[in-house]
């Protein structure tokens, strides 16, 4: 049960939000232009490290706002 | 009777009168029911679970492996004995390991959030003085203790603190912590779970005379946790040391000093190291003897041994107990060198006293383990622990490191303390090095390690034998460490054997196990709290439920809601009624609630560009007044929802969505908004609470709605399919009418203020009585949808399926991009062999297929694997069609129309027939209903 620090609402619950996979993989511009293992990248490939760890969260039972946190998938602990 | 004449920590003023097994067992308040039943004699429990050895109560802690009971009067389903304290009328049953399932429910189970600043675990020495330094600072400090007492060994010892008895210095604790007003103390109270960022999970339960009895489940969110959680002593595997009357040393001692209980009358103690000297010697002040001490160093300190000869036991030293024999209870051990086990000598005695160490009570620590070979256990990080739980055993040590620990936290959250003086101890004897003895030479088959688990010296060798290094890989090959124990008692002296068999060093060679919460069971009663019944989840009904109650209609959950199903007439069944309403929507006049459908109201200047990107069809320019069926994929070209989407306004659309998707469907077009497209200018509210609906579906709906609502021009030509208008019912209620149909009949949605809502289902029932008006419910809802072909999300589909592959080209706008669009070019969307949506017609006109059935070639062979063609997603009796019918998802579906397939149930092989999925009036003449005139 981790606490994460929603930026408009401060340390909540994890139960108060949901996870959003991680972050800065945008929707490409063109998705037409994309071959197919583009897409296929943009759609299945995502980082896992152990460690540091870009990623997003909706605090989907408060502000219910998008916001992204680094965290250390090792540790849990959330990158101030 | 081993009652002592007095001392221990109990009422003798009062007796308690319970049962164990049906047999009358008394006791003292303050004893429980280990100690009863040992004051009585009773040391033997029953038999071990998989090999049916005789066993006793071996431990005076929660660690207990063998006497576990389940309570039969306030129902606790497996405890053990050493946890339940002494009440009047208490029934108990002894188990052999196993548990029967009780559905409990008169408990009071609540639960307690709290934030606190610090959270110091267990209340022994360590604990109570990490609580009082950070609770002197001013710090919400929780103090949680399993026992009903606090004070841990200091109960059990004769130490001095500031020159008084310890258990005085507990007493002043006790009521300093109760009088700060930020600090509060848990007895008889278990942390669970330690977890991240200081998440801890407390069950507490009541003191035994409280009547009804209630249990609590504490959600704690600690700044800072400190761990003083004490140690447990471990057995050492010689062969037979599982017979009843092998205890451990220090629990013998508490026995004695915290229930006057004396467990044996001739005691043999075994050691590896100075503490169990210290209940040989208060055995023999007890009255008991003890022919002789067994030591496996080969000098242990002089002093200990010096007083061991004042009071008359003879030491020997090197040596260990090699065997045991009797009846049931040992009558006699052999003892032996460690480095000549083949000569041993043999001593009668009804007790043997075992300390084999002691392991820092870790299971609760968040950090890495390392082994310390001071203390031969595993020890957490320095900073995580204080006391007995890092390994330091002497009382000045526990006191000093509590005082800094409390201190350190207190400040870390923002409270200044400074660590108190550390006081006086006296008594306090030092500590030399354990021998560390894991196993003896012996037979290994007879030598367990875990008690509770069955599991043997001979099980490890077996592990080890079929190549196993890993604790990991050891642990769940033998199962050592599983039982509700969680290997108290035999985790790590079953690393130290697997180490000793690996030819290691020691234990920290290979490395510990990890501890996983929840440490101790935790009844799901108590985790359940209040949640249950009717409380388990919010029930969400319409504004006409009431009616429906009254109608008799038998209910679904859908999500949260409550759906009326089907509307039984006495003496019908659901197959029935639901016949009965189909013919009354194919013929005549039917009507459903459809308030439970999700509505979002979605507004703004870019609400059509926007509904453009999440829709695969057009929504931007659908004319105002238009309605529109849409649909909705995942970027991975998945169907993801549908519905019909209305246009109020140039920039104002009423979306609607499945009922168990409302809130999934809001989320994702957040999501959308705020994350990828947030220079669009739209909002998103949920609105599903704000309308009631009811669909009036059958030729004879436009009459209905002729007189529900009179100023509406209701005919074919006024009234286009796919609009609405909005107008006054003739009770006056606002309304806005639809011509949308999910049926393939004429068909209207009544869209009224919720607080409308059972005044409008009145006026269309009563309006609609002389045409027979029927109401209908989501059963009926499905069979007419799936006579026409019409899909359910989450029901036709499972996150797996294409539009595309629900044969809806249709639906996909090729003059745009949406979300998906791009995946349905890729190879695996695009190739053949996908599931496709069909229908199935089973030979047997009479056969129901079940949902989810597997679909196979008549021809394949039936030995596995059979290659599946596909599976069932639908499946009902039709009115319509005097038959059963059936939707599939099948490979290349749409080439195999006409083909038989075969759903193998069982001994049954049903037929079907592949077809298209459209069953009943492909055409569509009956969209726009009965033409006046």
């Amino acid at each position: 049960m981790l606490q994460i620090p929603c930026p408009w609402c401060g340390n909540r619950d994890e139960v108060e939000f949901r996870y959003g996979g991680q972050a800065q993989v945008a929707y490409p511009e063109d998705p037409v232009a994309l071959s197919d293992a583009e897409w296929a990248e943009y759609l299945f490939v995502r980082a896992n490290p152990r460690g540091r760890h870009a990623e997003r969260w909706v605090h989907s039972d408060g502000c219910r706002r998008w916001f992204d946190v680094v965290r250390d998938t090792a540790t849990n602990e959330f990158a101030s | 009777m081993t009652r002592l004449p007095s001392g221990g920590r109990i009422d003798r003023s009062r007796t308690i009168e319970c049962t164990v097994d049906g047999v009358p067992l008394r006791g003292h308040p303050g004893d429980t029911l280990a100690s009863a039943l040992l004051a009585a004699g009773r040391l033997e429990v029953a038999p071990s679970t998989y090999l049916g050895r005789p066993r006793g109560i071996v431990t005076a802690d929660s660690g207990e492996p063998n006497a576990l009971v389940q309570v039969l009067d306030a129902p606790e389903p497996m405890v053990p004995a050493t946890e339940v304290e002494l009440r009047d009328g208490l029934a108990a049953l002894s188990l052999s390991g196993v548990g029967r399932a009780d559905p409990g429910g008169e408990q009071r189970c609540e639960k307690r959030y709290r934030h606190a600043d610090v959270v110091v675990i267990g209340a022994g020495p360590a604990g109570l003085a990490a609580a009082l330094a950070a609770g002197r600072g001013g710090a919400r400090v929780f103090l949680v203790e399993r026992h009903r007492e606090l004070g841990g060994a200091l109960l059990d010892g004769d130490e001095r603190i500031d020159g008084a008895p310890g258990v005085e210095w507990v007493a002043r604790a006790a009521s300093e912590l109760a009088a700060l007003p930020e600090t509060r103390v848990l007895t008889r109270a278990t942390v669970a779970g330690h977890y991240d960022h200081g998440y801890l999970l407390v069950a507490e339960h009541s003191a035994p005379e409280q009547r009804p009895a209630w249990q609590r489940l504490w959600h704690l969110r600690a700044q800072r946790v400190v761990l003083a959680t004490g140690a447990r002593e471990r057995p050492i595997a010689f062969p037979g040391n599982d017979r009843p009357g092998v205890m451990l040393a220090g629990a013998v001692r508490r026995y004695l000093r915290r229930f006057g209980v004396r467990a044996g009358e001739r005691v043999v103690v075994c050691t590896t190291g100075d503490s169990a000297y210290a209940t040989a010697f208060d055995l023999v002040a007890a009255g008991a003897s003890v022919p002789l001490l067994v030591d496996a160093r080969s000098e242990p300190p002089p002093a200990l041994q010096a007083r061991a000869r004042d009071v008359g036991i003879r030491v020997r030293t090197g040596a260990s107990v090699v065997g045991t024999s009797g009846a049931h209870r040992v009558s006699e051990v052999r003892v032996a060198d460690i480095n000549d086990p083949g000569r041993a000598e043999v001593v009668e005695c009804d007790l043997v006293a075992v300390g084999g160490g002691w392991n820092p009570a870790v299971e609760l620590a968040r950090g890495p383990l390392t082994w310390d070979p001071e203390v031969s256990a595993f020890v957490p990080e320095q900073d995580a622990a204080v006391g007995a739980a890092r390994g330091a055993f002497g009382l000045a040590d526990c006191l000093a490191q509590g005082f800094a620990a409390g201190a350190a936290a207190s400040t870390a959250t923002g409270f200044g303390a400074s660590a108190p003086q550390a006081p006086v101890v006296e008594g306090d004897p030092a500590q030399s090095r354990d021998h560390p003895l894991w196993s003896v030479v012996g037979d290994e088959v007879e030598s367990f390690v875990d008690l509770q688990r069955d599991v043997t010296v001979a099980d490890v060798r077996r592990a080890v034998d079929a190549g196993l290094r890993s604790p990991e890989h050891v642990k769940r090959y033998t199962t050592l460490g599983t039982g509700s124990d969680q290997g108290a008692t035999s985790n790590v002296l079953g690393l130290g054997v697997l180490a000793a068999l690996l030819g290691l060093d020691s234990p920290g060679a290979s490395g510990a196990t990890t501890a996983r919460p929840p440490a101790r069971p935790l009844r799901f009663e108590l985790l359940a709290g209040r949640d249950r019944g009717a409380l388990h989840d919010p029930v969400r009904t319409t504004p006409m439920h009431d009616w429906h109650v009254r109608a008799g209609a038998v209910f679904e959950n859908v999500g949260q809601w409550k759906r009326p199903r089907h509307y039984p007439k006495p003496g019908e069944d659901m197959a029935a009624a639901v016949l009965r309403e189909c013919a009354a929507a194919r013929t005549g006049v039917a009507m459903m609630d459809a308030t439970t459908l999700g509505k979002i109201d979605v507004v703004g200047p870019d609400a059509g560009e926007f509904l453009n990107r999440v829709y695969t069809n057009g929504f931007a320019k659908l004319a105002v007044g238009k309605a529109r069926y849409g649909m909705m994929c995942t970027a991975d070209g998945m169907v993801f929802d549908d519905g019909v989407t209305m246009r109020l306004a140039p920039d104002h659309y009423l979306m609607s969505t499945t009922t168990g998707n409302a809130a999934a469907v809001l989320d994702w077009l957040e999501e959308w908004l705020q994350t990828e497209w947030p220079e669009l200018s739209v909002h998103c509210t949920s609105v599903t609470e704000q309308w009631a609906t009811i669909a009036v579906a059958g030729p004879d709906s436009r009459a209905v709605l002729a007189r529900v609502a009179p100023e509406l021009d209701v005919s074919a030509a006024g009234f286009g399919f796919m609009e609405f208008r909005n107008t006054l019912l003739r009770n006056g209620i606002p309304a806005r009418i639809s011509r949308i149909s999910f049926s393939g009949e004429l068909a209207f949605e009544i869209n009224v203020a919720s607080w409308y809502g059972q005044a409008a289902w009145d006026a269309v029932f009563a309006d609609g009585a002389d045409f027979g008006i029927t109401p209908y419910g989501t059963e009926t809802m499905h069979v007419l949808r799936a006579e026409k072909g019409f899909v359910i999300v989450g029901q036709d589909t499972d996150g797996t399926v294409t539009p595309l592959d629900l044969g809806m080209d249709w639906v996909i706008s090729k003059r745009k991009d949406f979300i998906g669009k791009r995946s349905f070019a890729r190879p695996d969307t695009a190739r053949a062999g996908r599931k496709q949506l069909v229908g199935l017609l089973p030979v047997d006109r009479d056969v129901l297929l079940p949902e989810g059935a597997q679909l196979v070639e008549p021809a394949a062979s039936r030995t596995p694997p059979v290659p599946m063609q596909g599976h069932v997603t639908s499946s009902y009796r039709s009115a319509a069609l005097g038959r059963t019918f059936a939707l599939a998802l099948i490979r290349d579906g749409r080439r195999r129309v006409g083909e038989v397939l075969h759903a193998p149930l069982g001994d049954r092989e049903l037929a079907v027939e592949v077809t298209d999925p459209v069953f009943y009036d492909p055409e569509g003449a009956r969209r726009d209903g009965h033409q006046p005139g």
